[in-house]
């Protein structure tokens, strides 16, 4: 049984820990965070759309990003699937479509991290899902 | 290691665990398994979130879904469609009552939109069955910190600078009591966590240590440190069992740790703990008597002083203080007395929870910040009087409580401000009452409760609280005077200043408040033999309108005691001096004869 023999052992269990409840926090904070939302609908799914979900979530952790990566319903663009929404703080959402992992992985690196913008972007008359 | 990217928190407190919650999370744990879906998302028994009443509650983290009064059926289609699919659950997401429209975030939700949680920051947040979980939370850190970098002085010095005032009824200052405790010399010292709450309808203690039991524990070893007390007892109501196993859980994981027992983190300080159990008299919770019960005798209060930081538990220094109360500790300790006392008012710094109740749409345990108004709990919070009613009153401060007006409803809530209009703080109760409440009959309520939960000790309380209901019980039957009223005015004064304990002091508080702010209600009843709010039934008259009556016999048929009399084919007519009320004929009459008067 791990005894706590002083403050410096508990902090750095803290620091172990921390990550097991990670994703409640960011939960609770996610307007100040990167949001990710996989559209994870049939067809997202059919074509690949759990495989960016895993590849999003490590690379941003491993990148040292803070994201909250959470899947949504089809977002109405089955035939440009996979596809993603990122909102970065304070921007509009922005929905990019045939991500695969080389595209995410250009998506983290361009626009997440530096704010530019990449291609892919699915820009006429979209309409963020949350004002649906 | 699998790194889950989904989170489904059940509620596990004791109202939803009352309605299935555990089958819930296990039928969610199958369905997620039969999905190969185990290692992605997690799920969490937690305690309270507070809206008890749309339990049980289900909330998917990261995207804050709250789903409301989920059956074990549900289990399927959340996995299927939420959690697979990405699509919500319509059906089950919170419905605004206000707006009528659901609401699928719950920090959208009015409910929590005013809320501040220090008390409960960790309560539907964390498995309380974990330790680890409450250490991620920065859990023991406090104790670490005072124990590590702080003398006891030092440490009580912040707890008198946050302003944190007991969260038990009295809201006597917290560092203050410590400090006296601190002083007081002695071989051996006690630290009591008041866990009896007796209040009828109050649960905020019960919820955090069901929720969050470390933060109490943890506060505890600190206060022990600060007044040099290697000893801690928790006084709990035997009816509160799933509070008392969580707490065995986390005495035990604490202990296994070595967050508890000797040499804690190397500092040489030992601190352990006990649970006592109550049995639940309302009187228990009164800091002498609960002194008394724990070491084997009645449960009867004493006369203060000496006052427990001088002799309490086997007579030796005790510092009592309340489950809420220390469930603040920790958070200032990290963040600072600074941060503590700019939350709140100048007065009452910090937060409380209420059990708010009554006639409004959300019922539930909430935390807010001192100086919030009454009307953004009761309308933002709360969700508004129900049914479209009006707001009548509005009773605080538990039994002994005082009953609040429209007139005060922008009044920011704080210990003072409560007592300077009538009512008080209390442990936290808030009842919430509309039109259709009769404020004679709530007095009433309360005086019936303390008559039955008084100790009997001293005559001011046992015999002049009883006096007090019986005078009340004849206004309410139409048989007051006015001199009855100045009589319930002095006798109540008389039983404030008499009594022995907190319990007689207080208890005609909602006789007072309500002369006070509904003094017309009572007049009504007295001169005009009527009832406002149409609750005393003595003070109802059935009578038959002749106009209406085709004198088809059904009321005369089914009266029990023959009041009806009247000619068929002619209208009827109610005896009114033998009609014992009973309403049958009123539900029996097709042609709406009958009414009310
Ligand atoms: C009749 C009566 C009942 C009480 N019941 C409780 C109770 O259930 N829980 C509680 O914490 N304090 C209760 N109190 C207040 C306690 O006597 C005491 O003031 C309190 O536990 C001190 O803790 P605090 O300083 O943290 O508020 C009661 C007082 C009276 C007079
Ligand atoms: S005031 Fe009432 S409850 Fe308190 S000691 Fe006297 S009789 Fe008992
Ligand atoms: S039931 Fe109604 S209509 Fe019939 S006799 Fe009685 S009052 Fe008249
Ligand atoms: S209220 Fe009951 S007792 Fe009175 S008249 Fe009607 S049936 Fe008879
Ligand atoms: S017990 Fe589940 S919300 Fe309170």
């Amino acid at each position: 049984m791990t005894k706590v023999k002083s403050l410096a052992d508990l902090k750095k269990m803290k620091e172990t820990l921390q990550s097991k409840i990670d994703l409640r926090e960011k939960g609770d904070s996610a307007e100040n965070l990167v949001q990710i939302k996989v559209a994870m609908a049939t067809c997202g799914i059919a074509s690949g759309a759990k495989n960016v979900m895993d590849f999003l979530l490590e690379e941003l952790e491993k990148r040292g990003v803070n994201a909250v990566v959470t899947q949504t319903g089809c977002m109405g663009y089955c035939y440009a699937e996979p596809t993603i929404e990122v909102k970065l703080p304070n921007a509009d959402p922005v929905v990019f479509g045939y991500v695969d992992t080389k595209k995410a992985d250009e998506i983290i690196e361009k626009y997440i991290k530096n704010g530019e913008l990449v291609d892919g972007i699915i820009p006429v008359n979209y309409e963020s899902i949350d004002n649906k | 290691m699998s790194k889950y990217k989904m989170h489904l928190l059940i509620c596990g407190g004791t109202g939803c665990k009352a309605s299935a919650s555990d089958a819930i999370a296990e039928k969610l744990k199958a369905e997620l398994a039969a999905n190969n879906l185990q290692e992605d998302v997690q799920v969490i028994l937690t305690g309270c979130f507070g809206f008890c009443e749309k339990g049980p509650i289900v909330k998917v983290l990261p995207d804050n879904t709250f789903y409301t009064q989920v059956k074990p059926e549900d289990a399927s289609e959340i996995v299927k469609e939420h959690v697979i699919k990405g699509r919500k659950v319509e059906r089950l997401l919170y419905i605004d009552p206000t707006k009528k429209e659901t609401i699928e975030d719950s920090k959208q939700m009015g409910f929590y939109r005013k809320q501040m949680r220090i008390a409960l920051r960790n309560c539907g947040f964390i498995n309380p069955e974990n330790i680890d979980e409450y250490i991620a939370r920065d859990g023991y850190q406090a104790l670490g910190k005072v124990l590590t970098e702080y003398t006891p002085q030092e440490t009580i010095e912040v707890i008198k600078k946050s302003g944190l005032r007991g969260r038990g009824g009295g809201g006597f200052p917290t560092g203050l009591k410590w400090e006296i405790a601190s002083k007081n010399q002695a071989d051996q010292k006690y630290v009591v966590c008041n866990a009896d709450e007796g209040d009828p309808g109050a649960f905020m203690d019960r919820s955090i240590l069901e929720g969050d039991p470390h933060s109490v524990i943890e506060a505890m070893a600190i206060c022990g440190y600060c007044i040099g007390a290697s000893k801690g007892l928790i006084y709990i109501r035997a009816e509160y069992p799933l509070a008392i196993n969580r707490l065995k859980i986390a005495i035990e994981q604490a202990r296994e740790y070595g967050l508890l027992g000797n040499d804690i983190f190397g500092t040489g300080f030992s601190f352990d703990l006990e649970l006592r159990y109550g049995a639940g008299a309302f009187v228990c919770g009164e800091e002498t008597a609960l002194i008394h019960s724990m070491e084997g005798l009645r449960g009867e209060p004493s006369n203060k002083p000496p006052y427990p930081a001088q002799s309490g538990y086997m007579g030796k220094p005790t510092n009592v203080n309340n489950v809420e109360t220390y469930a603040n500790v920790p958070p200032i300790i990290l963040k600072g007395a600074d941060w503590y006392s700019s939350i709140g008012t100048e007065k009452s710094k910090g937060t409380k929870v209420f059990a708010l109740a009554g006639k409004i749409n959300n019922v539930g345990l909430i935390e807010v910040p001192m100086g919030i108004t009454l009307r953004e709990v009761i309308f933002e919070i709360g969700g508004g009087i129900k049914n479209g009613k009006k707001f009548k009153a509005v009773q605080t401060g538990g039994p002994s409580g005082g009953c609040l007006t429209e007139s005060h409803l922008d009044t920011p809530i704080d210990f003072d401000n409560l007592v300077a209009a009538g009512s008080m703080m209390g442990s936290g109760g808030m009842i919430v009452m509309d039109e259709d409440d009769c404020m004679v009959s709530v007095a009433k309520f309360y005086l019936d409760f303390t008559v039955e939960e008084s100790c009997g000790k001293c005559s001011p309380c046992r015999i002049g609280n009883k006096r007090l209901y019986e005078l009340l019980d004849r206004i309410t039957k139409g048989e007051g005077t006015m001199e009855d009223l100045e009589r319930l005015r002095n006798l109540s004064q008389v039983i404030k200043d008499t009594s022995l304990c907190g319990l007689g002091q207080t208890s005609p508080n909602p006789v007072l408040s309500t002369l006070d702010n509904f003094y017309d209600e009572y007049v009504a009843h007295v001169e005009d033999k009527k009832c406002p709010a149409g609750q005393c039934k003595s003070l109802m008259k059935y009578v038959i309108d002749p106009e209406a009556c085709v004198g088809c016999t059904a009321c005369a048929r089914n009266c029990p005691v023959n009041a009806i009399s009247g000619e068929r084919k002619k209208p009827h007519e109610i005896n009114t001096a033998i009609c014992i009320k009973c309403g049958a004929c009123y539900e029996k009459c097709k042609f709406d004869a009958i009414s009310i008067k």
